[in-house]
């Protein structure tokens, strides 16, 4: 039903886009050219972490070989190598997701811990017991249990938006949900689990008529869509490196300078501050009042190097082609009697989650990977998502700019092998 | 890597026709088995009387490999004293985790089909959930176990 609703254009010449030449992408991601078992590799599990370009591994490299030193402590030359690009990775992201200021760009280790400063400097020093947040049923786990831990520390409740069916936020309970209670609405952009695209602007501007600021959980959106921070007005958002083509253990929290300020440190340490004595010690200002300690400088490079690569592509045409990609899948998914997927949102991002009548999601994984193909199978860190559509799990394949249409097929031919085998 | 090793036709077997799969009237012992990974469910039943298991039955979610592995377990647990059901699980332990020499496939009977995971080791966890599971049961655990 949903594939078909918009699926306007011939299958195959759909994909070969002109302007896009996915073969010569390929090229720039080294891991993707390997066999696996005896068949070329089809990885097709991106929302869980995708690949790195040639740019982002010799950026790292490069640093790693060139300019490593700690970052604002030297005043030898590679300290001020490194400084500068380290800083200069923090410019590249403040311009990608079109921020005011640098000062708003706060690297962290990946969206989990963005959320968990938000909740634990901003909740914890504005909230207290009868105060509400609220989140939406599709959240990843990492948008769930920051919340849960605060709400043990300070008694605050958590309130969930509930989902449709299909996987669309049930928007008539908002205007209900938000209230004069509510401290914090805290969002995923893109679902992780369904591939919904959620109506984030229409959220934002319904919770600040009513004074509400808005996080959003953008580690999915990052890659997929164009970020206009400024555009949306968030007051939180939250992205992780490696799901945008950048190295693991570095993600950003973008936040109004004006919130920001007004935030205790979220950790102590090093770098954090300006002066320190045993009586008390002074803060340094935004962005190190949140960055305690050596941070991960390489991981801070790689990623801006990844901005440079999505920027040179351009959000929109990876945008245009991933959507050829998934309504190509979806129509080759939904070929297969025995197969249903599990969230059909009229706005998704390429992600299919899917479950077949008879083969476990786990086995499922197994057997595809004989054949060299590549997918999640389990409860995608979102059980809630798993409860609510009752199923212990499912089998996801995500797609990136760098599949293609063969790789889908590679997909399809795997899953009728699994129910060869099992069925 | 050979599917047929992992999947074997007594495996998908008992996937697809699980024996032993209710939950009994009356039984003396159980014990809840949880995989967080994969979000597999196992509840095991025994009956056991003088120290004999003379009844075992289970019920659940699963892969094929879980499923059938607790299949097969119940099959191979009827009947014995709680020490051979231990040891058994010893035995099929070794199987899965792949010291080839230290285990006799061929004592093991049909369970053997099972030491296929050997060569899938994110797999061991599904056959071993309901053999913990049991244990946890023998024990008379009222906690829910995990395979972590």
């Amino acid at each position: 039903m949903n594939a078909a609703s918009h699926n306007t254009l011939p299958l195959n010449s759909a994909v070969a886009e002109t302007d896009f030449d996915v073969e010569a992408i390929r090229r720039d991601f080294p891991v993707l050219h390997q066999e696996i078992n005896g068949h070329p590799l089809a990885y097709l599990d991106n929302a869980a972490s995708s690949q790195r370009p040639q740019s982002v591994i010799d950026a790292v490299r490069y640093y790693e070989e060139h300019d490593h030193a700690n970052v604002h402590r030297g005043v030898h030359t590679l300290s001020q190598r490194a400084t500068d690009a380290y800083e200069g990775g923090r410019e590249k992201i403040r311009a990608f997701i079109n921020a005011e200021s640098n000062q708003e760009i706060i690297y962290v280790r990946g969206a989990t811990e963005a959320i968990n400063l938000v909740a634990q400097s901003y909740g914890r020093s504005r909230m207290q017991a009868g105060d509400e947040i609220v989140i939406t049923t599709m959240e990843h786990h990492s948008n769930i249990v920051p919340w849960q831990l605060l709400a043990e520390q300070t008694g605050v409740r958590l309130r969930v938006i509930p989902i449709t069916r299909r996987g669309e936020l049930e928007l008539e309970a908002v205007d209900e949900l938000l209230n004069e209670r509510t401290r914090l609405l805290s969002v995923v952009y893109i679902s992780n689990a369904l591939g919904t695209i959620n109506p984030v602007k229409t959220l934002i501007d319904k919770a600040h008529s009513r004074g509400i600021p808005v996080m959003l959980d953008a580690a999915q959106a990052a890659p997929h869509t164009r970020i206009d921070v400024q555009a949306l007005d968030c007051d939180f958002l939250a992205m992780s490196g490696h799901k945008m083509y950048g190295p693991t253990g570095i993600g950003i929290l973008y936040g109004k300078r004006s919130l920001l300020e007004a935030m205790p440190p979220y950790q102590g340490g090093g770098e954090m501050i300006l002066a320190v004595n045993f009586e008390r010690s002074v803060y340094n200002e935004l962005p190190y009042k949140f960055e305690a300690g050596t941070p991960n400088i390489s991981g801070a490079i790689g990623l801006g190097a990844a901005v440079d690569y999505l920027q040179a592509i351009g959000l929109e045409r990876i945008s245009r082609y991933e959507h050829k990609l998934l309504r190509y899948a979806t129509e080759k998914l939904e070929s297969i009697p025995e197969l249903k997927i599990v969230g059909t949102a009229r706005e998704k991002a390429s992600v299919i989650s899917f479950t077949i009548d008879g083969v476990h999601p786990h086995d499922l994984g197994t057997i595809v990977d004989s054949e060299g193909v590549a997918i999640r199978t389990g409860h995608h860190c979102a059980m809630p998502v798993m409860e609510f559509f009752g199923v212990p799990a499912t089998a996801r394949a995500s797609f990136a700019f760098y599949n293609t249409t063969a790789e889908i097929d590679a997909l399809a031919n795997a899953l009728q092998t699994a129910l060869g085998v099992l069925r | 890597m050979d599917l047929r090793e992992l999947y074997q036709d007594i495996i998908v077997d008992h996937n697809r026709s699980p024996r032993n799969f209710r939950v009994p009237e009356h039984y003396d012992r159980m014990a809840d088995g949880f995989n967080p990974l994969c979000g597999d469910k196992l509840h095991v039943y025994l009956s056991v009387d003088d120290n004999r298991v003379t009844d075992v039955s289970f019920q659940g979610s699963g892969c094929a490999i879980s499923v059938a592995s607790a299949s097969l377990m119940t099959e191979a647990v009827k009947g014995l004293t709680e020490q051979e059901a231990r040891a058994l699980f010893e035995d099929v332990h070794k199987a899965l985790t792949g010291d080839e020499d230290a285990v006799d496939l061929e004592r093991l009977g049909k369970l053997a089909a099972i030491s296929g995971v050997r060569a899938f080791p994110s797999r061991v966890k599904c056959a071993s959930l309901c053999w913990h599971t049991l244990t946890a049961a023998l024990d008379q655990q009222d906690t829910a176990v995990s395979t972590e």
